[in-house]
């Protein structure tokens, strides 16, 4: 499923209809360059999960922990270079139901991430458009898909 | 009264001596800045084990000219930070608490960073406006009295520390970011590169992530000509953003100082802009006391047990924690 964002306000608000979708355990593999909305798709998640304020980039610490309607961890792997770094971080503790997980950078750690997920392509179209792309592993994000679909066209179809 | 103070939430692994929130006795710090450099930052798995190695050592170092019955308290940061990092210092602290039946004092590493200003001999007057720089943090606050605070706004994204060392890699300049890009900007022309800058009006909030995106448009763009008039562009316009904003909640506010602190505030050019555009007197401590060290948890560690704010032996880290 594609999407292009006109804004960084769109990119939030797109997050936050998926952090309304969440349930416990889900996935979030965000996928792009520096730059291309990572943290602000992140951002509306957060607030979806009816958590205050601003999500900022974990680059720094690698994990972030909020507690909203679930407890709520954004990961970065932006720091690390090879695979077995990010094996040592000891991500099983948050990856596997203990909350919803949004991993930025995900391309650094594919290999011993959980194969069910929801992977988030983000790229760069011009100054404030971003293309956006979700590609469903598993059934509970195919899920989560057509839920997001049919809410999208009910907005739509509510339109004047 | 004597404190021991330890610091380990980050690259740094500090231990120091410092009598009654003022005179630092001792001040040891051992950086990793060398292992984590080929990474291009910290990677906390690494950081963890070598405070393993290192904390005990550098605190023997530090309590080299004391005796351990003339110490009244153990401070050690408990957050914000990295986690397997924070577990080592708090765990240690509390084995020498315990041990030597000592009070422990876990210490939010952000009020650290505003307390390095009581050790330059300075007594900063209430109310302030503290803004705390670091790679992991940008926060704006106002400080009323001891341990008293109000957050009046933090940055939205990325830490100004952070937009320094994420742009540093994008310019190939390497790490740590801060000192690489103000290096290169002494040779470079600000003037050549308008970036915007995120005022965010209304509110006392910072963004560097769309300043941050510039960078790498305007380089690839020219196909990495001209880093070092990027790197005094960049510059410029993360301190103007830092210094506008400081001046104008001061003013405000009606606060009698600014006071600095955290790692960005070793760069000079903030400390120069800050003093030349504020109207009220500018305190900010020595670089060396601007980057992590132990000596500022000891003195924030001596005016909580004066205010008797003793942890229990149930302390615990506090990975996420924020001020106030």
């Amino acid at each position: 499923m594609n999407f292009v964002s006109e804004s960084p306000e769109l990119t939030q608000q797109l997050g936050m209809r998926l952090g309304r979708l969440a349930k416990l355990g889900d996935l979030f593999l965000l996928v792009g360059a520096l730059g291309s909305g990572k943290t602000c798709l992140t951002q509306g998640i957060a607030w979806g999960l009816g958590i205050e304020g601003y999500a900022t980039s974990p680059s720094f610490v690698v994990i972030n922990q909020y507690q909203g309607r679930l407890p709520f961890y954004h990961i970065d792997l932006y720091r690390l270079e090879r695979i077995e770094e990010v094996i040592e971080l000891g991500l099983e503790d948050y990856l596997y139901g203990r909350g919803v997980c949004v991993v930025e950078w995900a391309e650094k750690g594919l290999e011993v991430l959980p194969k069910e997920h929801l992977l988030v392509e983000m790229g760069f179209l011009s100054d404030t458009r971003r293309g956006i792309t979700f590609k469903p592993s598993g059934e509970r994000y195919v899920e989560m898909l057509s839920e997001l679909n049919v809410r999208e066209r009910a907005k739509k179809w509510s339109l004047p | 009264m004597k404190l021991l103070g330890i610091e380990t939430s980050c690259d740094e692994t500090a231990a120091a001596v410092v009598q009654d929130g003022r005179e630092i006795l001792s001040n040891i710090i051992s950086s990793q800045v060398d292992i984590h450099a080929r990474y291009g930052g910290i990677v906390p798995e690494v950081a963890s084990r070598q405070h393993l190695v290192t904390t005990i050592p550098i605190i023997e170092e530090a309590m080299a000219q004391t005796c351990w019955s003339d110490l009244d308290g153990i401070a050690v940061t408990i957050g914000p930070g990295l986690a397997g990092s924070l577990l080592v210092g708090v765990n240690i602290a509390k084995a020498i608490a315990l041990a030597h039946g000592l009070p422990l004092l876990g210490i939010n590493h952000l009020e650290g960073h505003i307390y390095a200003n009581w050790l330059e001999g300075r007594t900063p007057d209430f109310p302030c406006i503290c803004l705390i720089v670091s790679g992991g943090h940008t926060d704006l606050l106002v400080m009323r009295g001891h341990g008293d605070y109000l957050a009046l706004g933090r940055t939205r994204d990325d830490a100004a520390g952070e937009a320094f060392d994420k742009v540093a890699r994008i310019l190939g300049l390497g790490y740590p970011g801060g000192p690489a890009i103000e290096q290169a900007a002494l040779s470079g022309d600000s003037t050549l590169h308008r970036l915007p800058r995120a005022w965010l009006r209304g509110s006392d909030a910072f963004s560097f992530s769309g300043l941050k995106t510039a960078v790498l448009r305007l380089v690839e763009g020219k196909g990495g000509l001209g880093a070092a008039d990027i790197a005094a562009s960049f510059q410029e316009a993360v301190v103007d953003v830092l210094v506008t904003k400081t001046v104008e909640a001061a003013k405000r506010l009606g606060a009698k100082q600014i006071l600095l602190g955290g790692g960005v505030v070793a760069n000079r050019l903030l400390r120069q802009s800050m003093a030349q555009r504020s109207p009220l007197p500018v305190l900010c401590p020595s670089p060396t006391l601007c980057t992590d060290n132990a000596a500022m948890i000891a003195c924030c560690g001596y005016f909580h047990l004066k205010a008797g704010k003793i942890s229990g032996w149930d302390l615990d880290i506090a990975p996420n924690l924020r001020l106030p």
